[in-house]
C-alpha cells in the first residue's frame, strides 16, 4: 500500500493547481458523496431514461456488443463482458483483483499532474477497466456509458483499458447527463495501453448540459506496431469543457490517429490532442472539424517528433458562422530529430459563396444549403473502425438539427 | 404566353456592363443555343437568368412563366422550374453524390439516374470532388436528371468531355428537354453554351443565336449558324444579312 499512498501524497500537493489550459473550476462548489444506485445485472435492465440517454450518444445497449460498462453517477451499475476476448471490470474490483494493475494506476496520467487529477486521486476508485486479451479480435465494440445525473455531483471516473499483444478492440463512450440535471462536473482520468501489435479505436461522444464542466485527462502509450484511431465528438451544449489527451508512440511503427468534431452553440470548448512521436517509422494525424454558431472553441494539436523518419500531420479546419462564437486554431509542430516529415494546415472561415449558390440552383433553401454543408464538412471519413461503428457515427454528426445558426 | 422572356436587359458587374440591351424569348418545347466568342456575356446571361448574385440589372426585365423573376432569389427561381449545369461547380466536401439526389428530388431514382450517365461508380463519392473535367459534366447532369427543370441551362456542357460520354450528355439533354417526344407533347426548354457544336452532334436545338459584346447579332437555324461562325468568325455574323435577328 505504499504505493498507493505515494499517489495520496502527490495528489495532496496539487489539491490547488491550475491546470494549464481551459478556465478555472470551482471544485468545493459541487458535491463529492454521490447517492449510490442500484445495481443491475444486465444492460437492458437500465432505467429506460438512461437507455435513451445513451442511445442519444450512440450507445445502443443491445447485444450487439463485446460487452457493456455502465455508470450512474460514482456507482458502476453494469460492468459485463459477453465475449471471452475481453474483460470488463469496474476499476475497484480489478484493483482488489490483479495486483498488476499497480503497474497501471495512475502511470500515464499524473496524480498531481493539476487540480482535477489531484481530485480524482483522493476520491474511492470509479471508472471501467477494459482488457482485450492476448491476440484475441472482437469486432463487437465494448459499450460504455458514463451517466452523471444528479444535479451538482463531482462525477469523477479514472479508466483503464489494456490492449494485450496482438488484439483488437472497438470502445464507444457515450458521456450524458439528462435535461434535468441543471448542473455538474464530470472529471474524467483514462489511462490506455496499447501493447505490441494491438488495435484500438476508442469513440467518445460527449453530450452535456447547459451548465455542465469537463475536465478529461488522458494519457496513452501505443508499442510497437500498435494503432489508436481517437474519436471525439461533441455536438451538444456545454459550459465549459477541456481535454488534450497525450499519446506516445514509443514503439517502432506505432500509428495514432485523432478526430475531432465540434459542432459549438455556447460555452468554452478547449479540445485537442498531444502526440509525441518517440520510436522509428512512427506516423500520427490529427484531424479536427469545428462548426462554432456561437461559444468560444479552441482546437489544439501539438505533434512533437523525436526520433529521425517520424510522419505527423495536422489539420485543424473551422468553420465560424457568427459573430457570437470564437474559433481558435492553434496547431504545434515540434520537430527534435533530423530527417521528420511534419506538416500542418489550418484554417478558419466562412461557408463558400460559391457552394451555397450551387445548391440554392437546385432548388435549396439558403438555410437548408447551410445545413447541407455543415453536416458535409463534420461528416469526417474515420478509417479503421467496424462498419456498423462507423454508421453509428455518421447518424450522430448528420443529425438534422445541425445547422448554420443557434 | 413564352416561358421565357428577356425584355431589353442590361447588367453590369461592378462597372463594367456586360448585357446590353438584350432580348430574348423562348417558347415552352424549345432549345436554343447561343455562340459568340469568349467574354461576350453568355455565361452572364445564364447566371443572370438564374439568379447568382454579384450582378447589377441596370434595366430590363426577365419573365418567367409569366412571372417578373428579375429580382427572385435564385432559390426561388429553381423551384418555380429553372434549372443550370454549371460551367465550373464548387467540390462538397461530406456531401454525397447520392445523397444530393435525394435532397433535390427525394421522389427521384437515384440508381436509374447514375445508370443512364454511367456514374454509378461515382455515387458515394463526394460532390465534383476530384472529379476530371468530364465527370463533372456528368455530375452536373445527373442532378439536372434528378431536379426535371422546366427549363435548363446548360454552360458548355461538352468541355473536357471525350467522344463517348458526348454521346451520353447529348442523350442527357434530348431527355431534359424531350427531345425524345413528339413536337407537340414538348413542354420544357433549355438553352445551351457551346464554343464548338460538337454536342449538336447529338442534341437537337431549335434555334440559335450569335452573341457580340452583350447583345444578340444574329438569329436562325443552328446548323446555318454554325456554317457560317465557321465561314467568316463571328464578326462575320454580325454583318450578315441572311439571318435576321
Amino acid at each position: 500500500m505504499q504505493h498507493l499512498s505515494g499517489i495520496e501524497d502527490r495528489a495532496k500537493t496539487a489539491r490547488n493547481k491550475m491546470a494549464v489550459y481551459g478556465t478555472d473550476v470551482d471544485l468545493e462548489s459541487y458535491e463529492s458523496e454521490a447517492k449510490p444506485q442500484e445495481i443491475v445485472d444486465d444492460a437492458e435492465n437500465l432505467p429506460s431514461a438512461v437507455k435513451k440517454a445513451a442511445l442519444d450518444v450512440g450507445v445502443k445497449l443491445d447485444l450487439e456488443s463485446s460487452g457493456a460498462y455502465v455508470q450512474m453517477d460514482q456507482t458502476p451499475v453494469v460492468a459485463k463482458s459477453l465475449y471471452e476476448g475481453v474483460e470488463i471490470m469496474d476499476i475497484a474490483s480489478a484493483l482488489e483483483k490483479y495486483d498488476f494493475l499497480q503497474d497501471y494506476w495512475w502511470k500515464l496520467v499524473a496524480p498531481d499532474a493539476d487540480k482535477y487529477t489531484a481530485d480524482v486521486a483522493a476520491a474511492p476508485p470509479a471508472g471501467y477497466f477494459i482488457r482485450a486479451k492476448k491476440g484475441m479480435k472482437t469486432v463487437f465494440p465494448v459499450k460504455s456509458c458514463l451517466y452523471l445525473g444528479s444535479s451538482n455531483l463531482n462525477q469523477r471516473v479514472h479508466n483503464i483499458i489494456i490492449a494485450e499483444e496482438g488484439s483488437e478492440l472497438h470502445v464507444i463512450t457515450g458521456c450524458t447527463t439528462p435535461s434535468h440535471v441543471q448542473r455538474g462536473l464530470h472529471i474524467g482520468v483514462s489511462e490506455f495501453f496499447i501493447q505490441k501489435d494491438a488495435k484500438v479505436s476508442f469513440t467518445m461522444v460527449h453530450s452535456w448540459g447547459k451548465e455542465v464542466e469537463v475536465r478529461p485527462r488522458t494519457g496513452i502509450t501505443i508499442a510497437e506496431g500498435g494503432s489508436l484511431s481517437n474519436n471525439y465528438i461533441l455536438l451538444k451544449p456545454v459550459k465549459t469543457i477541456q481535454t488534450f489527451p497525450t499519446a506516445t508512440l514509443a514503439g517502432r511503427g506505432a500509428v495514432a490517429s485523432f478526430n475531432t468534431v465540434i459542432y459549438s452553440t455556447m460555452g468554452n470548448i478547449d479540445v485537442g490532442s498531444n502526440v509525441f512521436l518517440d520510436a522509428p517509422e512512427t506516423s500520427a494525424e490529427s484531424i479536427s472539424r469545428v462548426v462554432s454558431v456561437g461559444g468560444e472553441v479552441i482546437a489544439r494539436g501539438r505533434m512533437t517528433g523525436r526520433v529521425p523518419g517520424a510522419r505527423a500531420h495536422l489539420e485543424c479546419v473551422g468553420l465560424l458562422l457568427s459573430d457570437k462564437g470564437r474559433i481558435y486554431s492553434i496547431p504545434e509542430l515540434d520537430g527534435q530529430s533530423r530527417d521528420l516529415d511534419m506538416s500542418h494546415e489550418a484554417a478558419v472561415g466562412r461557408i463558400s459563396e460559391e457552394e451555397l449558390e450551387y445548391l440554392m440552383a437546385r432548388g435549396l433553401t439558403s438555410e437548408e444549403a447551410t445545413s447541407v454543408i455543415v453536416r458535409g464538412f463534420l461528416d469526417v471519413e474515420i478509417k479503421g473502425l467496424p462498419e456498423d461503428l462507423k454508421q453509428e457515427i455518421k447518424n450522430i454528426t448528420q443529425r438534422e438539427d445541425l445547422r448554420g445558426a443557434a | 404566353m413564352w416561358l421565357l422572356e428577356i425584355e431589353d436587359l442590361s447588367v453590369s458587374i461592378g462597372s463594367k456592363q456586360v448585357l446590353k440591351n438584350f432580348n430574348l424569348r423562348i417558347n415552352r418545347g424549345e432549345t436554343h443555343a447561343l455562340f459568340g466568342p469568349n467574354g461576350t456575356g453568355k455565361t452572364t446571361l445564364l447566371n443572370v437568368i438564374a439568379g447568382i448574385p454579384r450582378y447589377t440589372v441596370d434595366s430590363g426585365r426577365i419573365m418567367f412563366k409569366g412571372k417578373d423573376i428579375t429580382h427572385m432569389h435564385m432559390d426561388d427561381r429553381a423551384r418555380l422550374g429553372i434549372g443550370m449545369a454549371f460551367q465550373r461547380p464548387p467540390a462538397i466536401r461530406g456531401l454525397r453524390l447520392k445523397d444530393l439526389i435525394k435532397i433535390i428530388n427525394p421522389g427521384a431514382d437515384a440508381t436509374a439516374i447514375l445508370k443512364k450517365m454511367d456514374f454509378e461508380a461515382f455515387a458515394e463519392r463526394d460532390v465534383n470532388r476530384g472529379f476530371s473535367g468530364g465527370e463533372v459534366k456528368r455530375s452536373e447532369m445527373v442532378q439536372l436528371l434528378a431536379q426535371q427543370p422546366d427549363f435548363v441551362m446548360l454552360d458548355e456542357p461538352d468541355s473536357g468531355v471525350d467522344l463517348e460520354n458526348i454521346k451520353l450528355i447529348g442523350e442527357a439533354i434530348n431527355s431534359l428537354t424531350q427531345k425524345d417526344q413528339r413536337p407537340s407533347n414538348r413542354t420544357k426548354s433549355g438553352v445551351i453554351i457551346t464554343h464548338f457544336g460538337h454536342i449538336l452532334d447529338y442534341m437537337k436545338a431549335d434555334r440559335a443565336h450569335v452573341m457580340l459584346g452583350g447583345s444578340i447579332v444574329c438569329s436562325g437555324n443552328p446548323g446555318e449558324i454554325l456554317e457560317q461562325i465557321k465561314r467568316s468568325g463571328y464578326e462575320g455574323c454580325a454583318g450578315c444579312s441572311t439571318c435576321p435577328v
